[in-house]
């Protein structure tokens, strides 16, 4: 063991044991971010804050809540809305964050596949970051089921139907999620156990991957600039601040987050006292029952464009019924994402609409996101299911042409 | 500037989805219906323009209603358990102490006359159908005897106050003979099972319709069911608007107990909010000056 001298102050005591300032330069006064930057790039701690919202608010309902279709629904809606003091508050919150988090994760994405931050280096930035998406939306569809209300129950069914479609093993997959052969007491059971430690444990694990992923090929900025970050890390640190292309994560990044935080707060706190609708469907205050199907079922609306890719493929073509097509859409559309960093084949990492062509297909993307979710909600009739199937299509093809377009970009950019 | 530019599309983006998935797509889903109407203007057989005689509405009450209708008010007991009144007649019949006032002049004019074209329960009970209304028609009775019970009916009912046991008090006249309140410690006076054989299906408790049926569904319903749900077994129950008004707020005062303090917590955690982003800007301003 090493020789140990007395400390003279807490701080030292703590540092000889723990390395606390050097740990604290590492992660904050010397973790170096691009100054170049906008309030996009704070997107990252408001994540994590309401990371954080969602854990401390899901651990005070985890204390009245009961795993049991018997009594799942009354207490939730009697004992944590109208008995515990101020359990409204912490269901409230849990379920408008759920909602938002997943706004704010869609912004935090789009600013990435905007200003190209998923390639040249960056990819396994993108990938832990996709990694969180679908973990985050696996932990927002087995919380949904927990209240047991209609919707949970028939979000439920027909989310996990779903998974009947695939060859061979479907119909056995779906008995074996459920662990029933309708959606049951064994699925909420199961959901809970999901939804308050594996996933949250696979969670965290991932945003621990996320942030570790971003210290070697370091933030993006908004010209998609690469430059030596030791030099101009040097630079700041000999008092040439101006001069200086970047900034210190602590005080001076995170001094404008917390200003942005604090307007979002404004705004997430007026949704969870007084505009909650959205986030606490209406349906979802009936209690589960198996034998009464509510007229319109639909996911959360963070789930409606996957939804509407999945449901715009209504009819057989060459054989292949629509279901099986439509769960072919949908399992692409989940998965490609992921490789994003690969399809586009263009080196340029620029903000999109600094790019010829890339430009064109981001806002494209942009707007058949848009239609998938708003025919997501709508009954899938008459024109509303071509609708469907047009923008189901066109989500395809947009990824199918990525490749091609960008590598048209990468030959046009260096014949200038 | 540039940041406002940013922001200006983020929430053009976010507004166009807000408004589609949630004002429009529940537009699209639940179509308004005819505004409610509480003079019960479709009812047309009995005149109510005529004076009516509470003295002799007595009379006629005493002769005519309590062999099957309590009026605690005025010393007319039930005259028998719920469980065997519901086995007589399908379900409880209902006390009267409160009908002159909860029920509209007009409704319960003609519901006496007829109750089944009242109610809007004509496809449930088809004149010449095997099933017929516990209650007779008093079609035989004269216009103005009708009235003189009417009044009489009013003049009796006792005022409630304007609060949580008022509001109760009329809930219970008007709701609780089918549908239970459980978080509200209210059950039905018709018990369970012979209220699914009456109504073919078991009313649902009523503790969280304030939330999953709005307050905006259950004007227009509870004036006439029929207009939202063709063919469902809830009769019209042809309250004042006054009397649904109350019986909206106890299912408020019950479903959402802590609205008054959700709102008015809100504020505070707003306003506390609000002077954190103010710090918050301060705070950046000056720490940024000195790296731009």
């Amino acid at each position: 063991m090493a020789e140990f001298k007395k400390a003279d102050s807490m701080l030292e005591w703590f540092d000889q044991r723990l390395g606390v300032v050097k740990f604290a330069k590492v992660m904050m006064t010397e973790y170096w971010i691009p100054k170049n930057i906008n309030f996009l790039w704070a997107m990252g701690v408001l994540l994590t804050v309401m990371f954080a919202i969602l854990l401390i608010s899901g651990i005070f309902l985890l204390m009245y809540y009961k795993p049991d279709i018997n009594m799942a629904f009354d207490s939730v809606n009697y004992t944590i809305m109208q008995e515990v003091g101020y359990g409204w508050l912490f269901r409230h919150i849990h379920a408008v964050g759920a909602s938002v988090i997943f706004l704010i994760i869609y912004i935090h994405m789009f600013t990435g596949i905007y200003y190209g931050s998923y390639k040249r280096g960056r990819e396994m930035i993108w990938i832990s970051g996709m990694i969180l998406f679908m973990l985050f939306s696996a932990e927002g569809f087995s919380g949904y089921m927990l209240p047991w209300g209609q919707m949970s129950y028939w979000a439920a069914y027909v989310i996990t139907e779903i998974f009947g479609g695939i060859p061979l093993i479907g119909g056995d997959l779906v008995v074996w999620i459920r662990g029933n052969f309708y959606v049951a007491d064994s699925t909420l059971t199961r959901f809970f156990m999901l939804h308050v430690l594996l996933i949250p444990l696979a969670i965290i694990g991932a945003i621990v991957l996320h942030f570790y992923a971003l210290r070697f090929p370091h933030v993006n900025n908004e010209e998609g600039e690469f430059f030596d970050f030791d030099a101009e890390a040097e630079k700041y640190q000999e008092g040439k601040h101006k001069e200086s292309k970047v900034i210190p994560f602590w005080p001076v990044f995170l001094s404008k987050d917390i200003f942005v935080l604090g307007v979002f707060l404004v705004f997430f706190f007026y949704l969870v006292f007084f505009h909650y609708g959205f986030a606490m469907d209406p349906v979802n205050f009936d209690k589960a029952d198996n034998l009464k199907t509510p007229a319109h079922i639909y996911p959360e609306w963070y789930f409606l464009w996957s939804y509407e890719v999945l449901r715009g493929w209504f009819f057989e073509i060459a054989g292949v019924s629509g279901k099986s097509l439509g769960l072919m859409a949908f399992g692409f559309a989940n998965a490609i994402f992921l490789v994003l960093p690969w399809l586009d084949r263009s080196p340029m990492v620029k903000p999109a609409n600094q790019r010829p062509y890339f430009k064109y297909w981001f806002w494209l993307l942009i707007a058949d996101l848009m239609v998938l979710t708003l025919f997501g909600k709508l009954p899938p009739t008459g024109a509303n299911a071509w609708v469907g199937f047009g923008a189901s299509s066109a989500f395809l093809i947009l990824f199918i042409a990525l490749p091609f377009i960008t590598a048209a970009e990468a030959k046009k950019v260096k014949g200038q | 500037m540039k940041e406002f530019k940013i922001l200006a599309v983020l929430v053009v983006l976010v507004g166009v989805l807000y408004y589609g998935i949630e004002p429009y797509a529940h537009s699209v889903m639940h179509p308004e219906v005819a505004p409610a109407n509480f003079n019960f203007d479709d009812l047309k057989n009995v005149d109510t323009s005529i004076k009516g005689n509470g003295a002799n509405g007595k009379v006629l009450v005493e002769a005519n209603c309590i062999a099957c209708h309590a009026i605690e008010k005025v010393g007319h007991l039930q005259l028998m358990p719920n469980a065997d009144a519901a086995a007589a007649y399908g379900v409880t019949p209902p006390d009267l102490s409160h009908a002159g006032r909860i029920y509209d002049k007009n409704f319960l004019a003609n519901f006496i006359f007829d109750p089944v074209s009242a109610l809007h329960l004509e496809h449930k009970y088809p004149v010449g159908g095997a099933k017929t209304f516990p209650m007779p028609a008093y079609n035989w009775m004269s216009q103005q005897d009708i009235m003189d019970i009417v009044v009489y009916l009013q003049s009796i009912a006792p005022k409630v106050l304007d609060d949580k046991v008022g509001h109760a008090i009329t809930f219970k006249a008007a709701c609780g003979r089918c549908h239970s309140m459980k978080y509200g410690t209210l059950e039905a006076t018709t018990p369970a099972d012979a209220l699914k054989t009456y109504m073919g299906v078991t009313p649902p408790d009523l503790s969280q319709h304030i939330k999953s049926r709005g307050e905006h569904y259950l004007h227009s319903f509870i004036n006439n069911p029929q207009v939202l749900i063709k063919g469902t077994a809830m009769p019209r129950v042809g309250l004042t608007e006054k009397a649904q008004e109350e019986v909206i707020a106890y299912m408020e005062e019950i479903g959402d107990s802590k609205k008054e303090e959700r709102e008015t917590v809100g504020l505070w955690v707003m306003g506390y909010m609000v002077v954190f982003a103010l710090l918050a800007y301060l705070w950046k301003r000056q720490i940024w000056k000195k790296v731009h």
